[in-house]
């Protein structure tokens, strides 16, 4: 079992696409929740082999993309002060604030340093204890228990020089917030496996009822998103809306309950910003007050920073589903992976990212 | 810790000092025990030993190639080789990518004061190894300490000399409609070695390096036809961006088939890992070369007779359409475009 080849079989693919095909009685849109899934359909060509009836949509699952630009611009100036060792994964070093990003702080002569982990931030912590090292936790369900984890840790071990940086997103307000719009045509749901690895499929089975729309947690692989979209459109065409589990090698209806009970012992549910969305109530992840002293915007006293987007950047519009990448007048040309305007042109798994990287010339 | 049998054969010069000082780059006794000692121990030859200010060369007529090459690579040992096989691979590699036999190298250290001088014999060492194993001589060099932090231990520039052929006439400018591409093996076994042995990465992982020098393997490849298109190693970069290079340069469209580029499992495992695409990830033994349709599987043939191409793939081929773009046809039979990659290739979030 090698966990790669058996989900990329030709073979089966044509099977899953042929039965698609022979379900589908008339077009339906399906949105992908995740940016993993949208670069996983733009390099596997899968959006070029699905029947005309089936417009896949990019959701708003790019945390690189929806953080606000005024976390970054905190980022930016904690990072840029001499005591700090800002610690951050590799997506958000290029993200651009109002004027640079984390690399051009870098090269300014902060100390900016890519880790994988933030349990590696806190390593950073213990063999400097002269040096304020502060992580940026970026992210949904997802990457929010890690970082938990390292609070969790550095208040045990005392570590006064760690703090976080913490802008953490939720999935089902998102979900219900694009359900509800007036002009919302997502008719399906294929949702975050990873994120439903960690916080399982129960918040789901409300939204899939009142708004009638099937919801699909799915992988990555491309054989899962076949598999995924094969089960919205059998739901849609049998006028159903469930939550079905595409990705039960990792998912479960309960998911990760020690994840959980860690994410609910550090963080609690508050408003949050979205980039290209706006605020929404009761949609992301806050510090507790218990764990205040950890907060890296309190700590440095960035909080009253506050910023606008670009408005030439149609990022909300896209993260919707409203717009795709290419129907934005600046894709391509004043707005490339060079030279972004917004988050989904940087991030590994912005659409606007993924659209120029396969499919710029079309 | 295992035996290493260099161990016996070269041990480590007994320096007055155990780490690299200042006053070792300084110009006066203490660089010339430093040269006496450790560089001409490995390095030396008849040109080398009259350590005169320039190298004085014998050279055939005809065309020369001549390149050079700086090496910052961190960590300065790896799996599978280090700063020292790197720098002398790399430049022979510059060099016979023309068709060119490789002759000569310069080398020059800048090496930050502290540096344990046991890491010092052990680069040399490779590097005595390497220069053997290509082929090639180290003429000239130079060496200058600096202070600590001035440089991250040691960096190694190597310049190289080589003779081009008659007849062999390699440009990236060369490529035609129905060309094929081929590649000489597994590709980024040398970027995922470095990024997987990097500090603050918690998988071991079985992947090593690739470095090597290609001269023998280019020498039978020219045996087959000398009439190769176009040939490069893709190191920095990666396949994507060389393939890139070529379209560009020939103003012709290239088309890869996804399943016939070869990936070793463990690499593409780190790589899916990482969120990394294995297609720009560099190489340090690997050659791309472009030859006619006819010419192909002969020179496939060949290529896998020599141990260094005995993975080697026909990976795509060359068309008119789409001049400048390179597209890669995936094992589900859509395709999507090969870009020339934006800055280095940073890890997702998740």
């Amino acid at each position: 079992m090698k966990y790669l080849d058996e989900y990329r079989d030709p073979a089966i693919a044509k099977t899953l696409l042929a039965e698609i095909r022979q379900r589908v009685t008339r077009p339906w849109v399906i949105m992908e929740i995740c940016g993993g899934h949208t670069h996983s359909i733009m390099k596997h060509g899968i959006d070029q082999l699905l029947p005309p009836e089936i417009e896949l949509v990019h959701g708003p699952g790019c945390p690189v993309c929806v953080t606000p630009i005024e976390i970054i611009d905190k980022a930016l100036a904690i990072a840029a002060r001499s005591e700090v060792i800002f610690t951050s994964f590799g997506d958000m070093l290029r993200v651009p604030g109002s004027s640079r990003n984390l690399l051009m702080v870098k090269s300014a002569g902060g100390d900016v340093r890519m880790v994988y982990s933030p349990l590696e931030a806190v390593n950073l912590a213990r063999e400097n204890p002269d040096r304020q090292v502060v992580f940026f936790g970026v992210g949904f369900e997802t990457t929010a228990p890690g970082n938990a984890m390292a609070l969790l840790q550095a208040k045990q071990e005392g570590l006064a020089n760690f703090s976080l940086l913490a802008s953490h997103v939720l999935v089902p307000p998102a979900m219900r917030v694009l359900l509800s719009s007036p002009s919302n045509r997502v008719q399906g749901y294929l949702a975050a496996g990873h994120v439903c690895t960690v916080m399982g499929w129960q918040e789901y089975e409300a939204i899939a009822e009142e708004f009638r729309v099937p919801i699909v947690p799915t992988g990555f692989e491309p054989l899962d998103l076949l598999a995924g979209i094969l089960m919205v459109v059998r739901q849609l065409e049998e006028g159903r809306h469930q939550v079905e589990n595409e990705y039960g090698r990792s998912v479960s209806r309960e998911g990760n309950r020690p994840a959980q009970a860690v994410l609910a012992q550090v963080f609690e549910v508050a408003d949050r910003k979205w980039r290209g969305i706006g605020m929404l109530p009761a949609s992301g992840l806050a510090i507790r007050k218990d764990y205040a002293d950890f907060d890296a915007e309190k700590r440095f006293a960035v909080d009253a920073i506050v910023v606008e987007e670009s408005s030439r950047c149609q990022s909300g519009a896209i993260l919707q589903g409203l717009l795709k990448p290419n129907g934005c007048a600046a894709f391509g040309g004043d707005c490339t992976p060079e030279h972004p305007l917004g988050a989904t042109m940087v991030s590994s798994e912005g659409a606007c990212a993924a659209y120029y990287k396969y499919h710029h010339a079309r | 810790m295992a035996l290493n049998p260099d161990d016996f054969t070269c041990p480590l010069p007994i320096m007055e000092y155990d780490t690299i000082q200042l006053a070792h780059g300084s110009g006066g006794r203490l660089s010339a025990r430093l040269i006496e000692s450790m560089f001409l121990p490995r390095f030396g030859n008849e040109t080398l030993n009259k350590l005169e200010d320039q190298a004085l060369l014998d050279l055939p007529a005809g065309r020369l190639a001549f390149t050079t090459d700086s090496f910052v690579v961190d960590p300065i040992f790896f799996p599978g080789g280090d700063i020292g096989d790197l720098a002398v691979n790399g430049t022979v590699n510059d060099i016979c990518m023309s068709g060119a036999t490789p002759l000569y190298l310069s080398t020059a250290f800048i090496i930050e004061e502290g540096l344990p001088m046991a890491d010092l014999h052990r680069i040399l060492l490779s590097m005595e190894k390497a220069a053997a194993a290509a082929g090639v001589r180290i003429v000239t060099g130079d060496t200058k300490v600096v202070d600590r932090g001035s440089c991250d231990k040691i960096f190694i520039n190597t310049s190289g000399l080589g003779l081009v052929p008659e007849s062999v006439a390699i440009s990236a400018a060369n490529l035609k409609a129905g060309d094929k591409v081929i590649v000489s093996g597994t590709i980024a076994d040398h970027g995922m070695a470095i990024l997987t042995s990097r500090k603050g990465l918690s998988f071991q992982s079985r992947v090593k390096s690739d470095t090597a020098a290609l001269n023998g393997l280019v020498m039978a490849m020219l045996a087959v036809s000398t009439s190769i298109h176009a040939m490069r190693d893709p190191t920095r970069g990666g396949l994507a961006t060389t393939l890139n290079e070529f379209a560009a340069s020939s103003k012709v469209g290239i088309v890869l088939d996804e399943g016939a580029v070869p990936v070793r499992p463990e690499v593409r495992g780190a790589c899916e890992v990482l969120g990394i695409d294995p297609l720009y990830v560099a190489n340090e033994g690997k050659l791309v070369a472009v030859v006619a349709d006819k010419d192909a599987e002969a020179m496939l043939g060949k290529m896998r007779t020599h141990p260094l191409g005995a993975d080697a793939a026909i990976i795509g081929e060359v068309t008119g359409a789409n001049p400048g773009l390179v597209t890669m046809r995936t094992a589900f039979g859509a395709e999507r475009i090969i870009d020339m990659p934006v800055g280095e290739q940073l890890p997702r979030i998740c």
